[in-house]
């Protein structure tokens, strides 16, 4: 079985190499920072709206907001690459108006990866918002401070432990996606060729050493961050050894 | 300079000179409050409606409220069992909840009217009020949380109301501290620090004291009521401590199921309860359904035949003080347990008009009091020390004669 799928395994270990795409690297950055930052800005109103609202049909946007997490990320990656492409109205308008598409294009990525890592930023978001004492909200009206003031003097301090992880989780999924970016980013260095499509295409290479670094490199941000969030809620839950 | 911008005077003649001096001219002080602080002599009496609600407010789970008073200023305790819709009442008030139908108005302005169509915001109502579980922003020193609703005011002036708010409540050495660094008196002053520097026109206190340890209570609550009494402004008090009530309450309002049963000054209210559950609010621990047999005028007291709620057929007669009442009208009658004495032989030479002979039942003991359960026709409890006991030998089963005095006879309506 072994020697079928991975005919060069069996020959040597597989070493590190010292060769690193630091083109694919900065690139995966840019785009992990961009999407974390445009989340931030597009998750606090959605998840306030979803901590507080009352609508009754509340339940079909936290459906849509969740569905990436359930969606293969090639079915994601299929609509946005229609909505971007010529198909589409938004496409053929973005054309007209810019001259381009968004498909294949690093600002098209962004949208795509955007709507991909929405549950993550939404949802802690959402869940520490809505866990924040009711009765500080109205004793914050009472004093006569407006919901915008209350949502930034009271709201957001106290929720730091979501908007940590909102924006770890946030980070790290943009930075890991792959389905996504090569359907809707193609595979263009320097403009759409992130990270995890280099391993792929390392392998492809059968240069497996320089997939080892590459991969490496990603676990061990990933790792850093994920050691991040849970090191900063536990010092909320209050169990962190005093000093 | 303590008396510095207190004009009133009717503040000064009942003013308990300690609380005076505490509050001082630190509070209210905005424009609507001219009067006082020109050192004109207060128009207003102290009958006059600070405060109209009229209200009727229906919950999910089938409670209505349904309330129209009036009070004047200084503090208005509203007592009632949990449940009751004391703090639905104070929600109204605040603007956190909306009534169905009412007119609630505040020193002449009009907060909500179902008929004129007004509904004021909470953020303008300009409501003191502290919560239950005192709500202080977990995130903000002492400092911060006092400051915080003072949004449109700034600087140097900002700075001296903040000061004076802290000075006054004792809490200025704790200004940089977090409320978890605070002790439950010292929380609860930060709170009514936070609402009285927004110089409110009413100050809502819905059970303030209720989350303290009991032996703080009552040295805290007498620390409240030198903060809050000569405020220049209604207070409204919700408790369900009785005690609370008798500390600091000059009017009172008692409400059951969403109505108001019973108001006037605590002693009018509990020493002659109505309603049963103010009976049993007010510490009546035995309830008797009555019918008048005899009335004798010239008395001024009353034969009722009483009968447990429970043991139907066993019936005593007793001497209760004189009520409007007719002949076989039926009523309730409250005991106190503490009122009632036990004797282990005849008793002679009482002035006491009602000695039962009766049967002890049981003897409990809850703390340092021993509860017994007396048979004598009807079953009544009974409060004893533990001395009493020891020295009387009683044992269940035992003869005892119950004495209770006619006037520890409490007459309920139905």
């Amino acid at each position: 079985m072994a020697a079928v799928t991975m005919p060069r395994m069996e020959a040597a270990a597989i070493t590190l190499s010292v060769f690193m795409d630091w083109q694919a690297f900065w690139l995966t950055m840019r785009l992990a920072f961009s999407v974390t930052a445009l989340l931030l800005i597009i998750g606090f109103p959605l998840a306030y709206w979803i901590a507080f609202s009352k609508w009754r049909w509340k339940f079909l946007v936290e459906a849509i907001v969740g569905l990436p997490i359930v969606l293969p990320p090639t079915v994601l990656g299929f609509y946005v690459l229609i909505a971007l492409g010529q198909r589409s109205l938004f496409g053929r308008w973005w054309q007209s108006m810019t001259g381009h598409t968004l498909a294949f294009t690093f600002a098209g990525l962004v949208i795509g990866s955007v709507l991909y890592s929405l549950p993550f930023a939404v949802q802690p978001l959402a869940a520490s918002f809505a866990n924040v004492d009711s009765r500080l909200l109205a004793a914050s009206a009472v004093l006569g401070v407006s919901k915008l003031q209350t949502f930034w003097r009271v709201i957001v301090p106290l929720s730091t432990s979501g908007l940590v992880t909102a924006m770890a989780l946030t980070f790290a999924h943009t930075m890991g996606e792959f389905g996504v970016v090569l359907m809707v980013g193609g595979n263009i260095p320097g403009v759409t060729r992130t990270l995890s499509i280099n391993i792929y295409d390392q392998v492809q290479d059968l240069n497996y050493s320089a997939a080892n670094t590459t991969a490496l490199v990603l676990g061990a941000i990933a790792f850093m961050l994920l050691s991040l969030v849970y090191s900063f809620n536990r010092r909320l839950w209050k169990v962190w050894p005093r000093i | 300079m303590v008396l510095k911008g207190i004009g009133f005077s009717r503040s000064v003649s009942r003013a308990d000179q300690r609380g005076f001096s505490r509050w001082g001219a630190a509070v209210l002080k905005n424009p609507a409050d001219n009067v006082i602080e020109s050192a004109k002599p207060r128009l207003q009496g102290p009958t006059d409606p600070a405060v109209q609600v009229r209200i009727q407010k229906k919950r999910e789970d089938a409670f209505e409220l349904d309330v129209a008073f009036t009070i004047a200023q200084g503090i208005t305790i509203i007592f009632g069992a949990s449940g009751a819709g004391k703090t639905t009442l104070l929600d109204c008030i605040a603007g956190l909840t909306t009534p169905e139908w009412g007119h609630i108005a505040v020193g002449g302005r009009v907060l909500f009217d179902s008929d004129r169509g007004i509904n004021l915001p909470v953020q303008n109502r300009r409501i003191g009020y502290v919560f239950q579980d005192l709500a202080l922003f977990p995130h903000l020193s002492v400092k911060a949380n006092v400051v915080y609703g003072l949004s449109g005011i700034h600087g140097q002036e900002c700075e001296q109301r903040v000061h004076k708010a802290l000075d006054t409540l004792s809490i200025l050495p704790l200004r940089d501290r977090r409320p978890a660094q605070l002790s439950g008196g010292e929380r609860q002053r930060v709170a009514l620090a936070r609402a009285l520097v927004t110089e409110p026109s009413i100050l809502l206190l819905d059970e303030p004291l209720a989350a303290l340890d009991l032996p703080v209570r009552m040295k805290i609550a007498d620390d409240l009521r030198c903060s809050i009494q000569n405020l220049p402004v209604p207070v409204l008090y919700v408790t369900h401590s009785r005690d609370e009530v008798f500390m600091l309450g000059e009017r009172m309002l008692v409400l059951e199921r969403g109505k108001i049963i019973a108001q006037g000054t605590p002693h009018e209210v509990l020493s002659a309860p109505r309603g049963e559950t103010v009976a049993q609010l007010a510490g009546f621990e035995n309830i008797f359904d009555a019918q008048v047999t005899a009335i004798h005028e010239e008395r001024g007291t009353m034969t009722c035949r009483v009968g447990s709620t429970r043991f139907e057929t066993a019936q005593v007669e007793i001497e209760t003080p004189l009520v409007h009442a007719v002949q076989d009208a039926k009523l309730r009658v409250g005991i106190s347990a503490g009122d009632v004495l036990l004797a282990t032989s005849v008793p002679v030479g009482l002035s006491a008009r009602n000695i039962l002979p009766g049967r002890l039942l049981s003897l409990a003991q809850r703390d340092m009091i021993i509860v017994a359960r007396v048979d004598c026709g009807v079953e009544l409890s009974v409060h004893l020390t533990l001395g009493a006991r020891d020295s009387l030998e009683l044992v269940p089963g035992r003869q005892v004669w119950v004495i209770v005095k006619t006037h520890s006879c409490h007459l309920l309506a139905e």
